[in-house]
């Protein structure tokens, strides 16, 4: 732990000392607020919740975390710095961990800064602040899902273009893997089995359950195993590229 | 008289230093290429070991497989006892590296820089503040502490690699062409700084710069196709050269006939060269046979004709010379990949 905690105040404070940090939250705050208030109707629906706010949370992450993830291994390959950290005396999975939780911190952050909306919505009503709250750790959990899946991406490539492309896919079938459109492939030849495991493999489905207001220790478990899969991914592709 | 040599009282061979460094059969294969070729090498403290060859001989990738970045197809590292596979994080905290183009965070000033580095090295705060204001003042960096470094120019950037190195006080340092992109200045001064540090340390410095090896290395090591070709001191490299003991006079055109059958029938001496320069002398380089000595009878020999000699001087020798004779060139190697 006491060589996670450097890596990941370096990396944390690295968002900060560059324009990527105020860029990104500027217009993850700014889509939020145009998909909640223009294409969400939050006025016109009249209800004092913010079912309408996290429901878009998905679909902002499945561009907006790419965009920070894919910078995450990417981007020390490309500068060489990559060969610095990898020969210091840390474990392989206290860089990993460290550079994740920062950029997981990070977005965390983001979210955060989200709150004149709660403020909003307690103004106009009296919502049910703990549906909120039980809200606010699904999208956190998601956001934490889509990042280690590009996280892992993008330590397989130098290119950071690939890196996001590649992670949104992937992190698209993740959210949808409970959809007709996904389940429909399998429907038909593969066994019952097969089908619910693919479904219950869907962010989405997690990410609504805890919305509606309920933190299910499964959903939890289920994120949680999701971010530790693919942070373990991770250090085997970082370990596989030393052997070259 | 032999020296007795009985079970009570043996021979040792004479006392080596402790070996900090040992490398032992280190391969290194990316798919078809081989790019080391097993490797055999020990580096005592006290040494500075200079690491040269031509581009893609395999110099950066066995600094690699050092430091634990690359890991080995086959063979083992030790460093201080720590094998680098199995131990990286023991044998990692006894290197200091200076990877190829010294690598740094962009974003950070050099304190920031300097303090994580220490952070992540774990050296306790009070002593990672004198550790950091020592390796600023070794590479001079006092003036761009507070600037972004990619905001420094190339010599600076490359110092606060070297600080980076030299932070902890390894007993192990690799650099990867330590002098790259610095100024004659600078290289002076960097290298000054290796010969100090060098009686306390085992150091490998990769170059390209051959005169690099004259000024600091104790040994040099070429390296070609990812196998050692030549290791010794730098002497004893530089008298594997023809212009070992060569010596060169330089006098008027017109005596240059009379001087060259006179000095071609001296004893030690094997053949000769010679060249109209510029400045409208004639030069010319008496080559010895078996390293033979051959300035005092030349001198003589100029006396004695009465040249009008202006110059005359022996050689060492030329690195460079015997860096090509035994190194295969680019279009070579190309050939032979194709093959």
């Amino acid at each position: 732990m006491k060589s996670l905690w450097p890596i990941f105040k370096r990396e944390f404070l690295a968002y900060f000392s560059t324009p990527l940090a105020y860029v990104f939250i500027v217009i993850f705050l700014f889509a939020m607020g145009a998909f909640t208030f223009y294409i969400g109707h939050f006025y016109e629906n009249g209800t004092a919740d913010l079912s309408i706010f996290f429901s878009y949370h998905p679909w902002l992450y499945l561009f907006l975390v790419p965009a920070i993830a894919m910078r995450l291994w990417a981007e020390e390959r490309r500068s060489g710095t990559m060969e610095l950290l990898l020969t210091l005396p840390v474990p392989l999975w206290a860089a990993v961990g460290g550079k994740y939780l920062a950029a997981w911190a990070f977005t965390g952050v983001a979210l955060f800064l989200t709150f004149p909306i709660w403020i909003t919505v307690n103004y106009l009503g009296s919502p049910d602040n703990g549906v909120i709250l039980a809200s606010y750790v699904g999208s956190l959990l998601l956001a934490g899902g889509y990042l280690a899946i590009g996280a892992c991406i993008s330590a397989l490539t130098n290119n950071q273009v690939i890196a996001f492309i590649v992670s949104v896919v992937i992190c698209f079938l993740f959210t949808i893997s409970g959809a007709p459109l996904v389940l429909d492939f399998f429907r038909g030849w593969a066994p019952l089995v097969l089908i619910e495991a693919v479904s219950s493999f869907s962010m989405l489905t997690h990410f609504m359950s805890i919305t509606a207001g309920v933190i299910d220790l499964r959903d939890v478990v289920f994120f949680f195993s999701l971010i530790a899969l693919f942070l373990a991914a991770n250090v085997v592709i970082i370990d596989l590229k030393k052997i070259g | 008289m032999p020296f007795p040599s009985t079970s009570s009282t043996r021979l040792r061979p004479r006392a080596m230093p402790e070996p900090l460094i040992e490398i032992d059969g280190l391969t290194k294969k990316f798919g078809p290429i081989t790019a080391v070729a097993g490797i055999d090498l020990t580096v005592a403290k006290g040494e500075v070991l200079g690491f040269l060859g031509p581009n893609g001989a395999g110099k950066s990738t066995t600094m690699k497989m050092i430091t634990g970045y690359l890991a080995p197809t086959s063979g083992h590292v030790r460093v201080l006892g720590h094998d680098v596979e199995n131990d990286s994080i023991g044998a990692q905290a006894c290197i200091g590296y200076l990877p190829e183009g010294a690598p740094a965070y962009a974003d950070m000033t050099p304190r920031q820089f300097l303090n994580f580095i220490a952070e992540v090295r774990r050296l306790p705060p009070e002593i990672a503040k004198l550790r950091i204001e020592a390796a600023v003042a070794k590479t001079e960096l006092d003036s761009v502490l507070d600037q972004p470094i990619d905001t420094l120019s190339k010599g600076f950037k490359r110092r606060v690699g070297f600080a980076q190195a030299i932070l902890h006080d390894p007993p192990v340092l690799i650099m990867d062409e330590p002098t790259d992109g610095l100024d004659p200045n600078q290289k002076h001064s960097v290298r000054a700084l290796l010969r100090t540090m060098a009686p306390e340390k085992a150091i490998i410095i990769s170059t390209h710069l051959l005169e690099e090896v004259d000024a600091v290395c104790t040994r040099a090591v070429i390296i070609d196709r990812g196998r050692i070709v030549a290791d010794g001191t730098p002497a004893e490299l530089v008298a594997r050269s023809r212009h070992h003991n060569a010596v060169t006079l330089t006098l008027p055109p017109p005596q240059l006939e009379q001087a060259k059958t006179r000095i071609r029938s001296l004893i030690g001496v094997a053949a000769t060269e010679d060249a109209l320069r510029p400045d409208g002398l004639a030069a010319l380089t008496a080559f010895p046979k078996n390293g033979s000595l051959l300035i005092e009878d030349i001198s003589s020999l100029a006396v004695q004709e009465k040249w009008d000699v202006r110059e005359l001087y022996a050689e060492a020798g030329r690195l460079d010379e015997v860096f090509r004779a035994i190194t295969t060139h680019d279009a070579d190697r190309a050939r032979e990949a194709r093959a």
